[in-house]
Order: structure tokens, then C-alpha cells, then sequence
């Protein structure tokens, strides 16, 4: 009655030999890595590898070998001040085109590699890294559609001679739409039909109080598309950006309906990293008013249409509203020196379109000048005096530089100014990585440095160890032999949670640490029962393998309630917690569903093995 | 059928028990009134930075860095050695959110103190916190209403009261330890208050199993020996069971770290707690039920003799 069908125990010992094989990984650890990339689509080949060789060699780093793919080469190091001092190296030497990112790789052999088998992902606690949660602006988002439908429509009236007063986008309250004001009552028929027709999700009504006023509000389902756009494209920037910044496996993902997280593992520089994912930055291409006196402007006599500008370390500027060219139709930027004066400059790519109309308006304004607008807006977060939070939004715009225009300019030209070759190489990265289609503000940073990652980790497999050894020796020492036996199950179901958790490539995190910890706790109570079952029956009086077969099937439906209880606590707090909490369900909850393999499964199998059916069953049983 | 190896009249003691229980309680709901509990920047936002120096430094320099730069208020604590320090900035500093921790940086390093090493930063916004503490207390009950459907479907509806006050039980407890020595209240407790209640209800279901196998088989017996019984006959489990997790914890108390020291604190209180209760609440409180055999005569478990 105690015996397993061959098959049985055959897929039984798979299943741990697979364990084993996945958990393996886990052993040989990471090597500290620096992954080589080209940037903008420029792939990586076999003379840079060589360059890169040669340039460590050079700079007195050695290193523990490469691997090169066509996309990246990955150059492994002995330890982290290695990887950083070659980082510091390979930056100078490689220049722009390529980003030098810090890395872990598997440290395991080929053939581990080959099957697919790869180490658990470490969480940011256990190696270090930032982690930021991003809160999107949705609401600036929909303000800056409704600034675009202002323009449109005022074109559109234009276009079609309707003589307006104002088209303005006004803000009352929680309220904000477009206000919309004609100078003819016998036009608001035929500009409501116009914006119904072009503009079909801007809500018209004429205004109760004035005959000549329309009143238009974006629909609540387009703004909820509004702000989802902005969010997606918010993350897509991201994505730009965080590959700019060099990091390897960096995470950008939604959360919720307006919140992004952004993890960049291995990530010390915390000020710079924010720099870069918070910034808005764009250009714009404006004309300078020459036509006015700059003075009486800054008496106060402003020109209709133009506007004074803070130009860059000297005093002010005039210049025209209308934006040539915008930030949007710019394709590429890389920062370099100039040849002549040997200043940094940037250098700028168009796209047609846009190269189409750079080129049309620099070549009607040849001799006059063009002012390089550099726009920068920033959010934030402020916790007033009261207690309530108020975001706010600053938006800093100045003129870089205003030259003449020389000639006409085409698809690519260069922006001059610039104060550094630092300033020319974030601009660079801004212009690349393309706008925020709404402001950010960061709502959680947790940064933790690699020597401490390094040192929860060393703590965490401390007390795993510790714990281990105390629950075998009591196991050992209350139930002698099948003790034993729940002590191997144990170990298998340790390198059960691991080889799950590499295959899932689920990240453990110190918490998550914990959560083994107490799953060995818990698994071993499963055993408990059984053990304690089989004594019982003894004592009733059965047949030593009649004790087995009972106490096993007895125990078996208490195991079953109270894991499931247990498996729906973790998943709750999955599905529920954030960070830590979410990092310890995992583990649990693998946790459990293993200890009901091992437990139960695997003894039973082992039990069997060695009680061949015959009378010494009783030393068992017995003990 | 043999007799158990205990042979104690738990039951006998309720009263005592449950006075002490009261007790336990009012103590928690008292100081989680009076002193509440020491929260986390997790819930109440604000930023935290932990700094490493290479020779230990006296915080009053520190503090002085910090309020060099403007920012009064900040908690300024050894943590571990004298050379490792932490900064708390309260949430409720004005000031935009995101840049504190630049600027506690900045001031540390313009304190001239010997070179800083930064280990960890978190900052967590005023508005999150308040997420944070919604979404724990959501956890908190969906957690206790799902083991409450199941333990009804699998037993019968008392059984699930029982439980859930228990769980309840386990649950205030340690929520009011962690208050009464004003243990840090952060989001890794409140992980640790749900995985009590996963093991408490663990142990729970072990007796409620048995008590439910004991009743076909002891017609004769009232409920209190059926529970005095199946008690005892677990006893032996529920010892070597605590025992072992008590085991496990205990080197997560001692070298888990700064990082995980009240998760595992807490955890090993609600552990001691959750055995207790699954006594002294879970299995008495089907006494004053009514609960009879004939309430249980549907054997609902599979895999199971439940004949006699």
C-alpha cells in the first residue's frame, strides 16, 4: 500500500532534477559587467570590440573576458572598482556614439547558459540601484490640447472669414474649456456648425449671458484619452532617456492610470538621473523683431507680436511669438566642438517636413537674425504651510543664442552658444530623447547604495543559513528518521523556490529573503502533521505501514486547508502590496506550493524507497 | 482509541484565558490611542537618507551641516555603528518634494565631515503615504473576509467566525506590541501582520480539522470534550510546528539586519500570539455557538477516514 507506480517516483525525481538544474545558476553568481552599446541604431562589430580591448589594456584595467553580440559587447570584471575605473576609460575613449552601461551577467558556465538557465533577478535592495514612482500630469496634458485647439481654431475662423474677438482657453475652478467670442452675432451659427464639423470632440454651447459667446468643453472620454496618450508617450520618452542615461536593464513601467516606475539597477548618480527624467526641455526657432526699438520695449512699450526675451549671460532680447519650428520635427541632435572657434555646439538633424519649412523660412530671412529658444519646464510637488499638496509648474524660457542668418539652412545646422561641453551634451540627449508630453514629478525615490545591497544580501543568506540549520537539527532530533527524510525534502524544496523563481525570473528582494525563511518555517509543520499522524495511528495500535498510508492520506487534507489559506494571505498580498510586501508574496506564495510537493510528495516517494515492503517497516514508523 | 500524550483541560482555563486575552487587547487598543504607532516614512512620507562616513562623527555636526542648508527639523540617529548615520526629514518640511534628498547630500558633503558614502534614500510623497496605509488596510481586510469564505465553505459559517475573530485577535496584537514598544511602523510590518494571520489561520484549521473529525467519532461527548480533546491531540503539533518557525524567525531577529528588524520582530510576536489564540480564541469561541455534532454530521472533507 506504500508504494508509488514507477512513473510516479520517476517524474517526481525530474521534477528535482530540473530544480536543481534551474537553481544552479543562483550558485555561480554575477560577475560585475560593462555593456558596450551603439547608439541610434549603430550596432556593435568586431573593431570596436578590439578598440575596446585595446583601450582597457591601455588604461591598465584587466578584465575576465567578452562576449560579443551584434547589438552590444559585454565585458566581465572581477569587481565592482574594476567595472568602474574601465567605465571611466572606455566613456572617454568611445565617446557619443556608444553608451557604457554597468551590468551583472551570470557568472554560470556555457552550457547553463545554452539551456536557458539564468540566475534570479536581484531587486534594487539587494544590489543597489534607484527606484523612482513618477506621477503624471494628465491635467497639463489636457491644458496644452486645449492651448492647440485654441490655435487651430482661430486658423480655421480665419480660413473660413469669420471675424472673431477672441478664442481663449479659460479655467474656472475645476472647469476649463475654450472661450470663444465673435464679432458679428450672425457668424455664431456658422463657427458652431465649423467647430462641430473639424472639431467634433469640443462640446459647443452659446454662452446664456452674451449673444456673441461660445462656450466649448473637451468631452470626459477624450480627456481620459488625453491624458492616457500622455502617459503612454511620457513612458516612451522615458524609455529614450534611461537608455541614454547607461544603464542595463532598466524598468519603465505604467502603474496605475497616472504613475509611472522607473528602477535603474546599479544607478549611484541620483542627482543626474533625475536631471534627465524629469527635465522637459525643447527648442524652438523664433525671428528676431528688428522692426522695434528693444528699449521702448523694455520701457514697456511692448510690439503687438513679439515678446522680450532673457538672452543667455547678456541682458534682453525682442523677439517675434511665432514659432518658426519646433522642437518636434527634430530628428537627431549629437553635441560636438566647432571647427572654427572651438566652442561646443550641437548639432541638429530635421525631418522633411520640417526641413522643408526651416528651409523656406531661413532663406526669406537671409541677413536677419534667428533666435534658438531654449524652453525648460520643470514640476514639483510643494507641500504648503497648510499641510496640502500644490504642483506646480515652472517653465523657464531663454534664448541660447540669436545669429544672423547666413544662408539658407537645410535638414542639418549646428546651435552655437552653448556655455559647456556638458551643457551641449544634455541638450543633445534632451532634443534626442524627445519631449515629456506632460510634466513629471517624482512621488517615492528609494536609492540604496551597492555596498549595502551587498551586504543585505550577505545578511539575508546569513539568516537563511542559521535558519536552516536549527529547523534540521530540531526535525533531526524529534522525528529521527523521518526527520531525515522531511530535512532532504526541505533542502529540495529550497532548491525548488529557487530554480521557480530563476525560471519566472521573479526578483528577489530582502523581504523576499524573509519569506523563504519562513516557508522553510512553515513547510517543515506539514511534515509536522504527518509525522505526528503516523505516531498517532502507532499508538491506536496499526500495522507500521498501515500508520504510513494513513497518516499520510489523514494529514493530507489539513495540509491542503491550511496551505490554501496561507497561498490566499500571499496572494492578497500580492495582488494588494507594493514594493516589500509585493517582493515577500512571491516568495510565499512559490513557497507554499512547493512545500505541498515536497512535503508531502517527495517523503512519501522516500518513505517508500526505503521501507521495502517487509517488517522493518516498524523502525520507521517507530521512530 | 488511544489516549493522546496531553491530557489538559484547556477548556477549564478559558475564562482565565480570555480575561487575559481582554486584557491584551485593551492594552493594544489603548496604546495604538495613546501613543499610536511609530510610522515609517512608507506611510508618512518624507525622506530618509542613511550616510556612511569612513570615522565615526558626532551628530550634533551633522545636524549643524543640515541646518547650515536649511533644513531644521531633520532627525539626525546612529545607525548601528557611530560612523553610520540617519537623516529623517519629516514630509511635512516645505519644500519641493524630490530635491530634499540632493539637498541632505549636498549639506553632508559641505559639512566636511570625511568623505560620504550614501546607502540608502527613500523618499516617499505625502500623497503616496496616504495610498500606502489605504491599500494596507485593504489587504488587511480582503485577507481576513477570503480566509473567512474559505474556512466557512470548507467547515460550516462558526467555524469562520471563530476564525476571523481570531485572526482579528492575532492581528491587534501585534499591531499593538509594535505601538507599545514603538517599533517602526512601515510597509515590511504590515507584510508581517498578514503572514501571522496566514500562520495563525494555519494552526487554526489544523484544530478545526480535527474537531471536525472528532465529532462523528465521539457521539457521546459534549462539544467542550470534543474541543479539550482535539486540542490535545494537536498539542504535540502545534509545539513542534511553533517551535520550528520560532526557530526560523529568531535568526531574522538576530542577523537579518536593520532592514528587516521589525518585519521579523513583529513576526515572531504574532507567531507566540497566533498558537495561543488558535486556543484560547479560535476553539473556544465555537463553545458559546452552540455548535453541536448534529450541526456536523455532513462529513464535508475528501481524502479523509471520517468514519470511526
Amino acid at each position: 500500500m506504500n508504494h508509488y507506480a514507477w512513473w510516479k517516483n520517476l517524474l517526481i525525481a525530474l521534477v528535482l532534477l530540473l530544480g536543481g538544474l534551474f537553481a544552479l545558476p543562483n550558485l555561480y553568481g554575477t560577475d560585475p559587467a560593462l555593456q558596450i552599446s551603439g547608439l541610434r541604431g549603430r550596432g556593435m562589430d568586431a573593431a570596436t570590440a578590439d578598440q575596446v580591448t585595446a583601450a582597457l589594456k591601455a588604461g591598465g584595467v584587466p578584465h575576465l573576458g567578452s562576449t560579443l553580440t551584434p547589438e552590444s559587447l559585454t565585458v566581465r570584471f572581477a569587481d565592482t572598482n574594476e567595472q568602474l575605473r574601465a567605465q571611466d576609460t572606455l566613456r572617454e575613449k568611445l565617446g557619443e556614439d556608444f553608451t557604457v552601461a554597468l551590468n551583472l551577467v551570470p557568472a554560470s558556465p556555457q552550457w547553463l547558459t545554452a539551456l536557458h538557465a539564468q540566475p534570479m533577478f536581484l531587486g534594487l535592495d539587494l544590489r543597489g540601484g534607484v527606484h523612482f514612482l513618477l506621477e503624471v500630469d494628465t491635467a497639463a496634458a489636457v491644458r496644452a490640447a486645449e492651448d492647440r485647439l485654441v490655435d487651430d481654431l482661430r486658423q480655421l475662423l480665419r480660413e473660413d472669414k469669420l471675424r472673431y474677438e477672441w478664442v481663449r482657453r479659460f479655467t474656472d475652478g475645476e472647469q476649463t474649456g475654450i472661450d470663444l467670442r465673435m464679432r458679428a452675432a450672425g457668424d455664431m451659427d456658422k463657427a458652431e456648425a465649423l467647430i462641430a464639423r473639424s472639431h467634433p470632440e469640443l462640446l459647443v454651447e452659446a454662452s446664456a449671458d452674451d449673444s456673441h459667446r461660445l462656450i466649448g468643453r473637451l468631452g470626459d472620454a477624450y480627456r481620459l484619452e488625453v491624458g492616457r496618450l500622455a502617459l503612454q508617450q511620457n513612458i516612451t520618452t522615458l524609455r529614450n532617456r534611461v537608455n541614454e542615461l547607461g544603464v542595463a536593464e532598466p524598468v519603465v513601467q505604467q502603474q496605475g492610470n497616472s504613475r509611472i516606475i522607473v528602477q535603474l539597477p546599479g544607478v549611484q548618480d541620483t542627482a543626474r538621473a533625475k536631471e534627465v527624467l524629469g527635465a522637459t526641455a525643447t527648442l524652438e526657432f523664433k525671428l528676431v523683431d528688428e522692426e522695434h526699438d528693444l528699449d521702448a520695449a523694455l520701457a514697456g512699450r511692448l510690439p503687438p507680436g513679439s515678446r522680450l526675451y532673457r538672452m543667455r549671460d547678456r541682458g534682453q532680447i525682442l523677439i517675434k511669438d511665432r514659432a518658426i519650428l519646433t522642437g518636434e520635427y527634430i530628428t537627431d541632435a549629437s553635441s560636438g566642438f566647432d571647427q572654427q572657434s572651438g566652442g561646443a555646439v550641437v548639432h541638429v538633424s530635421l525631418d522633411g517636413r520640417g526641413a522643408g519649412i526651416f528651409e523656406r523660412v531661413t532663406g526669406d530671412n537671409i541677413g536677419r537674425r534667428l533666435a534658438v529658444v531654449f524652453i525648460e519646464q520643470k514640476s514639483e510637488t510643494v507641500r504648503q504651510p497648510d499641510g496640502r499638496s500644490v504642483r506646480r509648474t515652472s517653465r523657464s524660457e531663454e534664448v541660447i543664442t540669436a545669429p544672423v542668418i547666413q544662408d539658407r539652412l537645410g535638414r542639418r545646422f549646428q546651435i552655437t552658444g552653448m556655455e559647456s561641453a556638458t551643457e551641449a551634451r544634455n541638450l543633445a540627449l534632451l532634443l534626442r530623447a524627445g519631449a515629456l508630453a506632460a510634466p513629471l514629478s517624482i512621488v517615492e525615490e528609494r536609492t540604496v547604495g551597492p555596498s549595502l545591497g551587498k551586504e543585505n544580501i550577505e545578511k539575508g543568506v546569513r539568516a537563511v543559513q542559521a535558519a536552516l540549520l536549527l529547523v534540521v537539527l530540531f526535525m533531526a532530533i524529534r522525528y529521527r528518521t523521518l526527520g531525515m527524510i522531511a530535512n532532504i525534502a526541505l533542502a529540495g524544496n529550497v532548491v525548488l523556490i529557487l530554480a521557480v523563481m530563476s525560471l519566472l525570473q521573479a526578483t528577489l528582494t530582502l523581504p523576499g529573503i524573509a519569506g523563504i525563511v519562513l516557508t522553510l518555517g512553515m513547510a517543515v509543520d506539514a511534515n509536522v502533521l504527518i509525522n505526528e499522524r503516523i505516531r498517532e495511528e502507532r499508538r491506536n495500535g496499526n500495522s507500521p505501514q498501515a500508520s504510513i498510508a494513513s497518516g499520510y492520506e489523514r494529514a493530507f487534507g489539513t495540509i491542503l486547508d491550511a496551505n490554501v489559506t496561507t497561498l490566499l494571505a500571499g496572494l492578497l498580498l500580492f495582488i494588494f502590496g507594493s514594493g516589500p510586501v509585493k517582493g515577500f508574496a512571491v516568495t510565499l506564495s512559490i513557497g507554499i506550493v512547493t512545500t505541498m510537493f515536497t512535503a508531502v510528495l517527495v517523503t512519501r516517494a522516500m518513505v517508500n524507497l526505503i521501507q521495502p515492503r517487509g517488517r522493518r517497516a516498524t523502525a520507521i514508523a517507530r521512530s | 482509541m488511544a489516549e493522546p500524550q496531553f491530557k489538559v483541560d484547556f477548556m477549564r482555563y478559558a475564562p482565565v484565558m480570555l480575561a487575559l486575552s481582554g486584557v491584551l487587547i485593551l492594552v493594544s487598543i489603548l496604546s495604538l490611542a495613546v501613543r499610536g504607532l511609530n510610522f515609517g516614512i512608507d506611510f508618512t512620507g518624507g525622506t530618509l537618507v542613511e550616510v556612511q562616513y569612513p570615522a565615526p562623527v558626532e551628530l550634533q555636526a551633522v545636524e549643524a551641516g543640515l541646518m547650515a542648508r536649511g533644513l531644521k527639523g531633520a532627525v539626525v540617529q546612529y545607525f548601528g555603528t557611530r560612523s553610520e548615520v540617519l537623516v529623517r526629514i519629516p514630509g511635512n518640511i516645505v519644500g519641493s518634494t524630490g530635491e530634499i534628498s540632493s539637498r541632505v547630500l549636498d549639506a553632508l558633503h559641505g559639512a566636511d565631515l570625511g568623505k560620504v558614502t550614501l546607502q540608502r534614500v527613500e523618499f516617499v510623497g505625502p500623497q503616496v503615504g496616504e495610498e500606502l496605509v489605504t491599500s494596507a488596510a485593504l489587504a488587511l481586510l480582503y485577507a481576513l473576509l477570503a480566509i473567512g469564505a474559505y474556512v466557512a465553505f470548507r467547515f460550516e459559517y462558526r467555524f469562520a467566525i471563530g476564525a476571523i475573530v481570531s485572526l482579528g485577535h492575532d492581528a491587534i496584537v501585534t499591531v499593538g506590541f509594535c505601538s507599545l514598544i514603538g517599533l517602526e511602523f512601515d510597509l515590511t510590518v504590515v507584510a508581517a501582520v498578514l503572514t501571522v494571520i496566514g500562520y495563525s489561520i494555519n494552526d487554526t484549521v489544523v484544530i478545526y480539522d480535527r474537531i471536525r473529525e472528532n465529532f462523528p467519532r465521539m457521539r457521546k461527548a459534549s462539544t467542550r470534550e470534543i474541543i479539550n480533546r482535539s486540542v490535545n491531540e494537536t498539542m504535540t503539533r502545534t509545539i513542534a510546528t511553533t517551535a520550528t518557525v520560532v526557530l526560523a524567525l529568531l535568526p531574522l531577529v538576530l542577523f537579518g539586519g536593520d532592514a528587516i528588524h521589525s518585519f521579523s520582530l513583529a513576526m515572531l510576536i504574532g507567531v507566540v500570539a497566533g498558537a495561543y489564540s488558535t486556543i484560547y480564541v479560535a476553539s473556544w469561541s465555537l463553545l458559546p455557538t452552540g455548535l453541536s455534532a448534529k450541526d456536523m454530521l455532513i462529513p464535508a472533507k475528501e481524502g479523509a477516514h471520517t468514519t470511526p
